[in-house]
């Protein structure tokens, strides 16, 4: 959008202001998650830089706050909950979305409309509300304070994510294409697993990955369903907010920036390598 | 299966019969295996999430409390008239649960429950059944004695009343109502109104936060469609990377910055807008949870706003211009109505996901920055009173699900796009 020859000294004025408007949303949307970085190398246990760290005063900064967060066995069994529930509930909404997916990328189905609403139901309720009915049917059914209902209720969460990325993929999915691997003596299974798994591949790993950070990242039914021994990462952060905010938080958010950063390049990778595969250029 | 052809090329009606019960059949077998691949996920659905659901949402008229733990009672008014006080038998009905309630430890749940409708019922009926072993007939007067209340026709009546197997008790206690004695609904006095007012609190700081999210990013998703792929892709990281962080985190980075000694009224202070003294409160209030939630949700409106701006091709704003229009009126008569679908949906979702929302107001609103949400994990967990949970859950679900059938119908749910 480069300023036009004819523009007046009025729409030049405006189209500098509009940049520098823009400028400052962006800031706004970035300098949170910025911010919090140096805080994290606070040698106080403060969350506000000390005159120190604004002089850049190497003693003013320390590794403190790490050190804190990886000789906590509270924190390192947390990870490991997280790690547990988010790994076993992504591969399972992974299996089941893609497959509903497949379902529903098929013009016989009926109801599509119904069933594409309720499969994407976990999306739209307040989450609030979810965790309170959770928290007494999975009591009821004898799995709450257990892994197995985190991995069920993260599952159920994280599910709608494949199935919309996976369905999205299908519909420019060239059916033609499996219909002339079996004429050329594929059976379906083999044209499955040679020519759809493929090419909806990208489809369902970030699907995968949105239902990873969903489970990663989900506190609510985790509160209401979890017991201490099933405490995950955002739990104790939770907690860790609530009652004793340490700088402890902020190594651990720092790091979590981190790994969202791995997870942004991933996706985008994927999403642009499916355009690619697919022929579907971006504009 | 072989067809025979009759000598003209026309199949024999039979014949035709018998094709069109092949294709039904095929096509059945079709349906039925594309329903096979959906049917695993919409058990697991029905089971892991909707089934949770319906029966919390049971609980907003489930009453089984006082016909279950007091049922001599519960039977014995039956036939009670309700316009003055029962008799002999039906004190002695009372005493006989009294007592076996309180051996059984049952009688503090019909107690707790009776207690929501009417003050100080809990102390009646616990009070009265620790002594209520040691009583002998004639009973009425002894109980009397023994706790006033029993001699107000007004216990009896919310007794009589709450006995019933299903209550509307707790949807009148959740739109700020009361019943009377004699069974009319009547509002609360402004003062003691909760529920409502923090219903319209909620709707009106998600339209709040929905505008500014419009407001921001409005400008950031037009400068985006409007710069080369390139450049865009690498200032849609910008966007993207909050979107992909946590909530949590963003929630924390919120309370770095906003607090007293946060980064912000820091650097007010360095330079001299704001006194040392007099540093802003900008967090554990409304102000926090409109700050914290309009940068959590701003994403989620410049995304779809983004994809459709991009399919707005720039020759149109190039074309009203030669024709004579100002920037202004260009802007406003060409770009703007193509972009409307993009603000619509864009709203939309921010408005449903701010009205849900619990964390963050829990975090950093304070007493003013509450949602409904928080008003139900209170209920949940504080007070224990799950059925008006459940009924303040209803009202919010019917809410959130009546706003997005609106964005169903404007846009199509398989439009959702994110990332």
């Amino acid at each position: 959008m480069a300023l036009p020859s004819y523009a007046g000294p009025l729409e030049t004025i405006w189209y500098y202001l509009f940049r520098v408007i823009c400028a400052l949303v962006f800031i706004f949307l970035i300098s949170p998650l910025i911010v919090i970085i140096p805080l994290s190398f606070n040698v106080e246990p403060y969350f506000s830089f000390t005159e120190g760290m604004l002089a850049l005063d190497p003693e003013a900064y320390s590794l403190r706050w790490y050190e804190e967060f990886l000789n906590s066995e509270r924190w390192m069994a947390s990870i490991k909950n997280t790690f547990i529930v988010a790994a076993f509930s992504t591969v399972l909404s992974m299996v089941l979305g893609t497959l509903a997916a497949l379902g529903l990328s098929r013009s016989e189905l009926p109801y599509k409309g119904l069933i594409m609403g309720l499969l994407i139901s976990p999306m739209i309720v307040p989450l609030i509300i979810a965790a309170a009915g959770m928290f007494f049917f999975y009591s009821w059914m004898g799995v709450s304070q257990s892994y197995l209902g985190l991995i069920l209720a993260h599952t159920a969460l994280g599910t709608p994510f494949v199935v919309i990325t996976v369905t999205a993929t299908l519909t420019g999915f060239d059916q033609n294409l499996v219909k002339a691997a079996e004429s050329l003596g594929a059976s379906p299974t083999y044209a499955f697993f040679k020519i759809t798994v493929p090419l909806i591949m990208t489809g369902v790993i970030s699907g995968g990955l949105f239902a990873l950070m969903t489970s990663v990242d989900e506190v609510i039914v985790a509160i209401f369903i979890a017991g201490a021994e099933q405490r995950t990462v955002p739990m104790q952060m939770w907690s860790g907010i609530r009652e004793q905010i340490s700088p402890t938080i902020l190594a651990v958010a720092t790091l979590l920036v981190a790994m969202s950063i791995l997870l942004l390049t991933t996706v985008e990778y994927l999403r642009r390598r499916s355009e690619n595969i697919r022929g579907i250029s971006s504009h | 299966m072989t067809t025979t052809v009759m000598a003209d090329g026309q199949l024999t009606p039979e014949e035709q019969k018998r094709l069109t019960a092949d294709m039904h059949r095929s096509l059945r077998r079709k349906k039925i295996r594309a329903f096979m691949l959906v049917a695993p996920l919409v058990v697991f659905i029905l089971i892991t999430f909707v089934a949770p659901i319906a029966t919390m949402l049971f609980r907003s008229v489930d009453n089984p409390q006082v016909a279950t733990y007091m049922p001599n009672t519960t039977a014995a008014l039956a036939q009670w008239e309700g316009d003055a006080l029962p008799d002999e038998a039906t004190f002695a009905a009372l005493v006989k649960d009294l007592t076996e309630g309180r051996k059984n430890k049952t009688i503090g749940k019909a107690a707790t429950r009776l207690n929501y409708e009417k003050s100080r019922m809990r102390s009646l009926i616990t009070g009265t059944a620790r002594k209520a072993a040691r009583l002998t007939p004639p009973y009425k007067d002894k109980v009397i004695k023994i706790k006033k209340g029993w001699g107000d026709i007004d216990t009896w009546r919310v007794i009589k009343r709450e006995s019933t197997t299903f209550t509307k008790s707790y949807y009148v206690a959740a739109f700020d109502m009361k019943t009377q004695p004699d069974g009319e609904i009547t509002v609360l006095p402004d003062k003691q109104q909760i529920y409502i007012k923090l219903f319209w609190r909620t709707v009106w700081m998600s339209l709040l936060i929905t505008a500014l999210t419009v407001i921001l990013g409005y400008p950031v998703s037009y400068l985006l469609a409007s710069l080369p792929l390139r450049t865009a892709n690498m200032l849609l990281i910008l966007v993207l990377l909050p979107f992909w962080t946590s909530l949590l985190v963003r929630t924390t980075s919120w309370i770095a910055m906003l607090q007293g000694q946060g980064v912000i009224n820091d650097l007010l202070v360095w330079i001299g807008l704001v006194g040392d003294q007099d540093r802003l409160t900008m967090i554990y209030n409304a102000t926090g949870t409109v700050i914290t939630m309009t940068h959590i949700l701003l994403p989620f409106m410049v995304l779809p706003l983004y994809s459709v701006m991009k399919t707005i091709p720039p020759s149109y704003m190039r074309a009203a211009r030669s024709l004579g229009a100002t920037p202004f009126t260009a802007f406003y008569r060409v770009y703007l109505p193509q972009s409307v679908p993009g603000i619509s949906a864009g709203a939309i979702l921010v408005f449903i996901l701010a009205i849900g929302y619990y964390i963050t107001p829990a975090l950093v609103g304070g007493q003013s920055g509450q949602f409904i949400g928080n008003m139900i994990a209170y209920h949940m967990q504080g007070s224990l009173n799950w059925g008006l949970a459940a009924a303040l859950g209803v009202m919010l679900l019917v809410l959130v699900l009546g706003i997005y059938g609106i964005y169903n119908r404007l846009v199509g749910d398989n439009k959702v796009k994110m990332g």
